[in-house]
């Protein structure tokens, strides 16, 4: 058994910049175990740019980002190990991995969970017919093709409409394939406006809303795909099934959060966002354990990630200094038309303020949001749309922190 | 002419809206120069950045992640596409090696390190 200060579980970009963090804040002795053969998490195959523009105030590739940032973790002398795989956390922080030189057991004083997420198969979508080959998740074509260089398919359809389906659209068609639809089960996209502009507007691939794939056809290989518009309940409406020949589709359900070891150390996970329970240092019920990135909440932008690793990083550093106070908290609520709210508790006696962030839970035009406590109003802020697949943020200042007694509700009025 | 826009410069997308009068063209509707100055591209000479793959030929089933070092012309995207498609390169490789010259007035550079 070793032992080491910080254990940051994952080095992709949450990783990383947790690392350099709680190094940067005195924490010298904070090492990132990644199982990949190099660091950098999703970014290694998000080719694509649109990195970097709030944080480093250039835009970037996805490798160009993940590069910024695995150059500051090697000058530091951040220690690094990489194929290797966390298997148990208990909640004493006794991290328990395996790697080519058999199985390593480290006692940390304090952890940083940065495992990011995987994707839904079609096994939890129960999408009916053959189990022919030519079926992937967004991300593992993403993967195959910008890694390792494999043409996955020449006909192509895509299930979901999130920000990796739309990017995958785009992706395939640049490869020659030809993309015949892109199907989404709400009536509204989950991606970033940008992306159906440039993903899908550009190329003249259509977007059907109401749309899901209701069955699969193909023997050894897939043949085609029978999709159907579907109804309040998003059942798919017989009268409306249409086939599709195609030899590729390509699952953008939904990202969920890795937590197996989140579980295993017995760490409360929120059901709405699938990530644990943290207060505003990321630390989450079980002290000394923290959480950022995807796999505390799903993020549409990386400049998001980095920053709410910072927090950990430092939260981490500040833990292990005894500086972390245990004042006065409030716990946070979702009212009307906000799905959830991170972080869920906050200390409302430090003299810091705090960014809540959240998600809408519909698409919006103009809208006022409000974090109010009882009857006091914290903060509000303006926008003119809001929508499910962009993360809002709201500061609130020390000093309204200050007058919140037990509850922190954010809400949105329509305009 | 009107026309409706979303800004693709930065993740925000704003909603332009330009007023397209011969070769004038009036934007409203952004919230910073870069998305006006995308909406009179957008309809006089629209741009886009390639992003995309070249092979590396002495490593196995790898491919470094390419762009280009600036926007080309929209209608010359399958163009640039055919001319990295076409091309190799081997490592070691680092970000910003050219690895395309002289593509529609750009070039094609490395975005990832393979040793």
């Amino acid at each position: 058994m070793i032992n080491h200060d910080i254990v940051i579980i994952g080095g992709g970009p949450a990783g990383m910049a947790a690392a350099i963090a709680a190094y940067d804040a005195g924490i010298k002795d904070t090492v990132i175990l990644d199982r990949e053969d190099s660091i950098g998490g999703i970014l290694r195959q998000c080719i694509h740019n649109g990195f970097g523009l709030h944080k480093l105030g250039r835009e970037l590739t996805g490798p160009e980002y993940a590069d910024v940032y695995a150059k500051q973790v090697y000058k530091r002398g951040i220690k690094v190990y990489t194929e290797t795989m966390v298997t148990d956390l208990s909640a004493d922080k006794m991290v328990t991995a395996t790697n080519r030189e058999g199985i390593l057991k480290i006692q940390a004083k304090a952890v940083i969970l940065a495992m990011g997420c995987r994707e839904r198969s079609r096994g939890a979508l129960n999408i009916c017919g053959s189990r022919p080959a030519g079926i992937f998740s967004a991300g593992t074509a993403q993967k195959l093709i910008n890694c390792e260089g494999y043409a996955v398919g020449k006909r192509v359809v895509i299930l979901g409409s999130g920000d990796i389906g739309l990017i995958m659209a785009r992706r395939m068609s640049f490869e020659g394939a030809k993309v015949e639809a892109v199907c989404e089960i709400m009536p509204y996209s989950g991606g970033l406006t940008r992306n159906i502009v440039q993903c899908l507007e550009d190329y003249d691939i259509p977007l059907y809303l109401s749309t899901t794939v209701a069955e699969i056809h193909g023997k050894q290989r897939l043949e085609g795909v029978t999709i159907a518009q579907v109804g309040p309940d998003r059942r798919p409406i017989e009268e409306t099934k249409r086939y599709i020949p195609c030899d590729t589709l390509l699952l953008s359900v939904g990202l969920i959060p890795e937590n197996e070891l989140t579980r295993t150390a017995g760490i409360p996970i929120d059901p709405v966002t699938n990530g644990a329970v943290v207060d505003e240092n990321r630390q989450t019920a079980v002290s000394g354990i923290f959480a950022c990135g995807n796999v505390l909440q799903v993020h549409d932008l990386v400049d998001y990630v980095s920053d709410e690793a910072e927090i950990a990083g430092n939260g981490a550093a500040a833990y292990i200094k005894g500086q972390l106070d245990s004042g006065k908290k409030a716990t946070t609520k979702a009212g009307y038309g906000v799905r959830y709210v991170l972080p869920q508790t906050v200390s409302t006696d430090s003299d810091n303020s705090v960014s809540l962030f959240f998600r809408v839970s519909n698409p919006y035009g103009k809208v006022r949001f409000t974090v109010k406590s009882g009857d006091e109003v914290l903060a509000t802020a303006v926008r003119l749309k809001a929508v499910p697949g962009e993360m809002e943020k709201i500061n609130i200042p020390a000093e309204k922190l200050a007058i919140a007694d037990g509850e922190i509700t954010v809400s949105l009025e329509e305009l | 002419m009107t026309r409706n826009l979303t800004c693709i410069i930065c993740p925000r997308g704003c909603s332009l809206v330009a007023e397209i009068s011969g070769n004038e063209v009036k934007v409203t509707g952004q919230t910073c120069p870069k998305g006006e100055q995308y909406a009179i591209d957008e309809c006089t000479n629209p741009v886009r950045t390639v992003t995309s793959i070249v092979r590396v030929t002495n490593r196995e089933d790898t491919m470094v992640s390419c762009k280009t070092e600036s926007p080309v012309p929209k209608d010359k995207i399958f163009e640039v596409m055919a001319i990295i498609r076409s091309t190799t390169v081997e490592a070691p490789v680092h970000i910003g090696d050219v690895l395309c010259d002289n593509v529609f007035g750009t070039k094609v550079i490395a975005t990832k390190e393979i040793k």
